[in-house]
C-alpha cells in the first residue's frame, strides 16, 4: 500500500482540520472588530469624494496641499531629529553603563528610571517640561539669574520644533537605553581579546568590530525611535494646544470637524501616516533579523 | 597606583554621558516638585490639597482605573487562552497572530480612534436592509465604555501578547497539559487552575505595563468624550497652574511604582537571562 508510511509532517497537518482553528476565533474576530475594519474603513473612505462617488483627489492632495504635506515634513522632522538625538544619547548612557566602565549598582539605576521615562509621556510630560523651561521655568530662571542667559530673548522657544523636541527626547533616548544595553552585553569579551590579539587598539575595536555588529540595532532602533515620535499626539496637543502642525495634530482637527470639509481628505491623511509606521515597522523588523546573526 | 594611571582609569566620558543623562531625567522632576510647592509660601502642600479635594479628580481617577481593570481583564480572558492554543496546538499560527499583536505599532492611537468612530457612529443594520440591529456604539453610555475598552485593548495587545508568551516559554505548557489531561482536568479548570498560576509574574507585568497605558491615555478618552483622569488633567492645565503641576507629579511617582513593580515581579527572571 502507498500509504503505510508516514511521514510526521504530514500528521500534523492532518490533525489540523478547522476545529483547532476555532481556539484561535476569538482573537481574530477581536482584531477584525477592532483594529482591521476601522482601518479598512479609514481605507476605503480615503477614495471617496464628499458625495461618496470614486475619487483618487485625495490621495492626489496628500501631496499637493501644502498645509498637509507641511504636516508631513514637520512631523517627519521632528521624528528624525528626535530618533537620531535619543539614539546618540540613550547608545551613550546604554555604553557608559555596560561596557563603560561606570559602577554596577548605576546600571540598575538608569534602567528603572529609563523604564519609567519611557513610560511617562502625555499631558503630565508636557506640564513638567513647561515648569522647567517654560518662560517661567526652573531651569529658564536659574540661566538667567545665575549665568545671565536668558534663553527666549537668544531666540528659544518651548512651543515650537526645539521645545517639542527637548520634549520627545524625553521618552526615546530612555526607549534606547532600554534595548541598547541589553544589546551592548551581547558583545562577546572574546571578539576584543581576538580583536587585541591581533594588534588592535580600541578605536580599531569599535570601528570595525562592535560597530558592524552593533550597527542593524542601532539603526533598528533609532526607526522605532522614529514611530514612537510619529505617531504621538497628546504631549505635543497638550504642550502647544495644537498650534504645532504635525500631522497627529492636522487629523485630530480634521476628526473635531472644524477645519476641514472633505473627510474623504482626513482618511487619507490617516492612511499615508500608517503607510509611514508600516514601512518603518518593515524597516525595524528587517534590521531585527540582521541583528539575531550576532547578538542572542 | 600613581595618579595618571589613576585619571587613566577614571571613565570620565562614561561619567559625563551618565551625568547628561541624569540632568535630562531629574531636572523636569525637580522643577515640576519645585513649582507645585511654590503656591503659597506658608503652606507649601496647598496645591496637592487643592487637587485632592475636587471631586472630580476622583471620579475621573477612579474611572480610569476602573478602565484599566476592565482592559486588564478581558485581554488576559482573549490573549491567555490564545497563546495557550498557539503553543499546544496551532504553531502555524504563531506568525500571523504575532504580526496582528504588532499591528498597533503602525496604527497609532489617533487613527485608532479615527476609525473606531467612523465604523461605530453609525447604526448596525441587516446587510442590504434597513433594519437596525444596534444603535450606535457612540450613543449610550455603555456603548462608548466597549469602545474605549476595546482600543485600549488594541493599544495594549503587543506588550499583554509579549509578555504572556514569554511566560509560557519558561513552563513546559504540553507537559503541563498532558499530565492535567491524565488526572481528568477539563479546559476551564486547565487554563485557570493550571496555566495561570504558573505565568502569574509575566501576567503581572503585561497587567501592570497595560495599567501605565490606560490610566493616563487621553487621545481615546477625550475623542469618544469620557471623563477619564487623561482629559481632566488636560481640561485642568488650561484653566490652573500649581494643581496641573501637583498632579503631574503624582502621576510621575504612580508610573514609577508601577515600573517598580514590574521590575520586582520580573527582576529575578531578568537577571538570570542577562547571567548567561
Amino acid at each position: 500500500m502507498a500509504q503505510t508510511t508516514v511521514n510526521p509532517q504530514n500528521r500534523i497537518a492532518v490533525t489540523t482540520n478547522w476545529k483547532t482553528w476555532l481556539g484561535v476565533a476569538p482573537f481574530f474576530l477581536f482584531a477584525i472588530l477592532f483594529l482591521f475594519l476601522p482601518s479598512l474603513r479609514l481605507f476605503t473612505a480615503s477614495f471617496s469624494a464628499p458625495d461618496g462617488s470614486f475619487t483618487l483627489n485625495n490621495i492626489i492632495q496628500l501631496f499637493s496641499e501644502p498645509f498637509i504635506v507641511n504636516a508631513y515634513k514637520l512631523s517627519i522632522q521632528i521624528s528624525a531629529v528626535t530618533a537620531l538625538g535619543g539614539g546618540i544619547l540613550g547608545f551613550l548612557l546604554a555604553y557608559s553603563v555596560t561596557v563603560g566602565g561606570l559602577p554596577k549598582p548605576l546600571r540598575s539605576v538608569l534602567i528603572t528610571f529609563s523604564g519609567v521615562a519611557s513610560n511617562f509621556a502625555g499631558v503630565p510630560l508636557a506640564f513638567a517640561f513647561v515648569a522647567t523651561i517654560g518662560r517661567q521655568g526652573f531651569v529658564t530662571q536659574i540661566l538667567k539669574e545665575v549665568f545671565n542667559i536668558g534663553i527666549y530673548d537668544a531666540g528659544f522657544n518651548l512651543y515650537s520644533f526645539m521645545g517639542l523636541s527637548l520634549v520627545y527626547m524625553y521618552f526615546q533616548f530612555p526607549l534606547m537605553v532600554l534595548i541598547m544595553a541589553p544589546a551592548l552585553d551581547g558583545l562577546k569579551k572574546e571578539w576584543r581579546e581576538a580583536a587585541e590579539n591581533l594588534g588592535a587598539n580600541t578605536t580599531q575595536y569599535w570601528l570595525k568590530v562592535a560597530l558592524p555588529v552593533l550597527l542593524p540595532s542601532i539603526l533598528g532602533t533609532m526607526i522605532l525611535l522614529f514611530g514612537n515620535a510619529f505617531g504621538a499626539y497628546a504631549t505635543a496637543y497638550a504642550l502647544t494646544g495644537g498650534r504645532i502642525g504635525i500631522i497627529t495634530i492636522q487629523i485630530g482637527a480634521q476628526i473635531r470637524g472644524d477645519v476641514l470639509y472633505n473627510p474623504g481628505l482626513g482618511y487619507a491623511m490617516a492612511i499615508g501616516m500608517v503607510v509611514i509606521m508600516a514601512i518603518s515597522l518593515a524597516g525595524y523588523s528587517w534590521l531585527q533579523s540582521k541583528t539575531e546573526r550576532w547578538l542572542k | 597606583m600613581t595618579f595618571i594611571t589613576r585619571l587613566r582609569r577614571f571613565p570620565f566620558w562614561s561619567w559625563l554621558w551618565f551625568m547628561t543623562g541624569a540632568l535630562y531625567f531629574i531636572l523636569p522632576l525637580l522643577a515640576t516638585f519645585e513649582f507645585s510647592l511654590s503656591w503659597d509660601p506658608q503652606y507649601p502642600l496647598k496645591a496637592y490639597q487643592r487637587a485632592f479635594e475636587d471631586q472630580r479628580f476622583w471620579n475621573s481617577f477612579m474611572y480610569s482605573n476602573m478602565l484599566a481593570l476592565t482592559t486588564i481583564l478581558i485581554s488576559i480572558i482573549l490573549i491567555v487562552p490564545t497563546a495557550y492554543w498557539i503553543r499546544l496546538r496551532l504553531p502555524q499560527a504563531r506568525r500571523i497572530v504575532e504580526f496582528i499583536t504588532l499591528m498597533p505599532f503602525v496604527v497609532p492611537a489617533i487613527i485608532l480612534v479615527f476609525g473606531l468612530i467612523r465604523i461605530y457612529s453609525q447604526p448596525f443594520t441587516v446587510p442590504f436592509t434597513d433594519i437596525v440591529i444596534l444603535q450606535p456604539l457612540t450613543n449610550f453610555k455603555m456603548g462608548t465604555n466597549i469602545l474605549i475598552v476595546a482600543g485600549y485593548m488594541v493599544l495594549s495587545m503587543p506588550y499583554m501578547y509579549r509578555s504572556v508568551d514569554t511566560g509560557m516559554r519558561t513552563v513546559d505548557v504540553r507537559t503541563l497539559t498532558e499530565a492535567a489531561q491524565s488526572l481528568g482536568a477539563n479546559w476551564f479548570i486547565i487554563i485557570t487552575r493550571i496555566i495561570l498560576p504558573n505565568i502569574r509574574s509575566a501576567l503581572l507585568s503585561g497587567a501592570l505595563l497595560t495599567f501605565a497605558i490606560v490610566v493616563g491615555e487621553v487621545v481615546l478618552a477625550s475623542f469618544l468624550g469620557v471623563s477619564a483622569f487623561g482629559p481632566y488633567l488636560f481640561l485642568l492645565g488650561q484653566h490652573r497652574a500649581y494643581e496641573p503641576a501637583a498632579l503631574s507629579f503624582v502621576s510621575f511617582l504612580l508610573t514609577w511604582l508601577v515600573m517598580g513593580l514590574i521590575q520586582l515581579v520580573t527582576g529575578s527572571q531578568e537577571q538570570a537571562a542577562g547571567a548567561h
